[in-house]
């Protein structure tokens, strides 16, 4: 099972879940509308890469949204 | 199958928000540690000199003398204590989410990178620059060699995050792109290693050991 998850005041959210045969749609939906909301979608893939996403990967097993971040 | 597509060869979006900003490469942060060097040395050069001549001229100034001596060695610890606290503890706990903060960090961790993270707050990345330190609202770079560290300050902007939330945003856009991160990042300090880490709070300062002795080892080493 697949998920999209949104680092968020809870700790983080399930937004969507999918898998090869279904939920993907949805779970693309999700995914657009996130991003419109100024989340930015990334993939990690350990041993210190991740990837910027623009459009949902069907076969990741797990994508974050995070908030910008800024210089403090 | 489909493919997710990476946005714009991988640049941090936030980059937007610094146009002016030249990107930040290994050369300029040793341009950078070069600067503070001269900086700390133009600070206390004069008042050394001055303790030292004070005295020469005039023996009974032996205490104007000390006081000028003691700016000398003030003024560098003050930038080292400004470098130190980027990566304090800071802004709201939420403790009530932060358990579930804790377990998507540890899952982005190395078993040992997130048993060190659970015990000094930090979470240790090696880069390309050098062996990073992640905190909340901040980070440290341990410079290859393990002599120089760097210290920004960055952080998400939403303070109802939990703090290993915090470190996870930093943490995922290091990852994404290291010189949009140091870029994005406010270069706050430059200086010794052992300098800062007399001013990192005790339970931070075995990260930083980490850190260095990560640095003076090649990946992979």
């Amino acid at each position: 099972m697949s998920r999209l998850i949104r680092m968020d005041a809870s700790g983080h959210s399930t937004l969507a879940e999918w898998t090869v045969e279904e939920g993907y749609d949805d779970a693309v939906e999700q995914f657009r509308r996130q991003l419109e909301e100024g989340w930015i979608a990334v993939r990690d893939e350990g041993e210190g890469r991740a990837t910027q996403l623009t459009e949902l990967p069907r076969e990741a097993d797990l994508v974050i949204l995070r908030r910008p971040i800024a210089g403090g | 199958m489909q493919h997710g597509a990476v946005s714009n060869a991988a640049v941090l979006p936030e980059l937007a928000s610094v146009p002016w900003r030249e990107p930040t490469t290994a050369a300029t942060l040793r341009r950078w540690g070069r600067l503070w060097t001269l900086w700390t040395v133009a600070w206390c050069v004069p008042f050394i000199a001055a303790g030292v001549v004070l005295v020469w001229i005039e023996p009974l100034a032996a205490a104007v003398s000390l006081a000028c001596l003691a700016h000398a060695w003030i003024i560098p610890e003050l930038y080292a204590h400004r470098g130190a606290s980027v990566v304090h503890p800071k802004g709201p706990r939420n403790e009530s989410a932060e358990p579930v903060a804790q377990g998507l960090l540890g899952d982005l961790l190395s078993h040992d990178a997130r048993a060190l993270q659970q015990r000094t707050g930090l979470a240790l990345e090696r880069g390309s620059f050098g062996v990073w330190l992640v905190g909340e609202g901040g980070v440290l770079l341990v410079a290859p060699g393990g002599r120089r560290v760097h210290a920004f300050c960055v952080r998400v902007s939403d303070r109802s995050l939990p703090p290993s939330d915090r470190i996870a945003h930093l943490l995922l856009a290091l990852r994404a792109d290291e010189t949009g991160f140091a870029t994005v990042a406010n270069h706050a300090y430059s200086g010794a290693t052992w300098r800062i880490r007399r001013r990192l709070r005790k339970p931070g300062r075995p990260a930083l050991d980490e850190a260095r002795a990560a640095a003076r080892t090649p990946a992979g080493g």
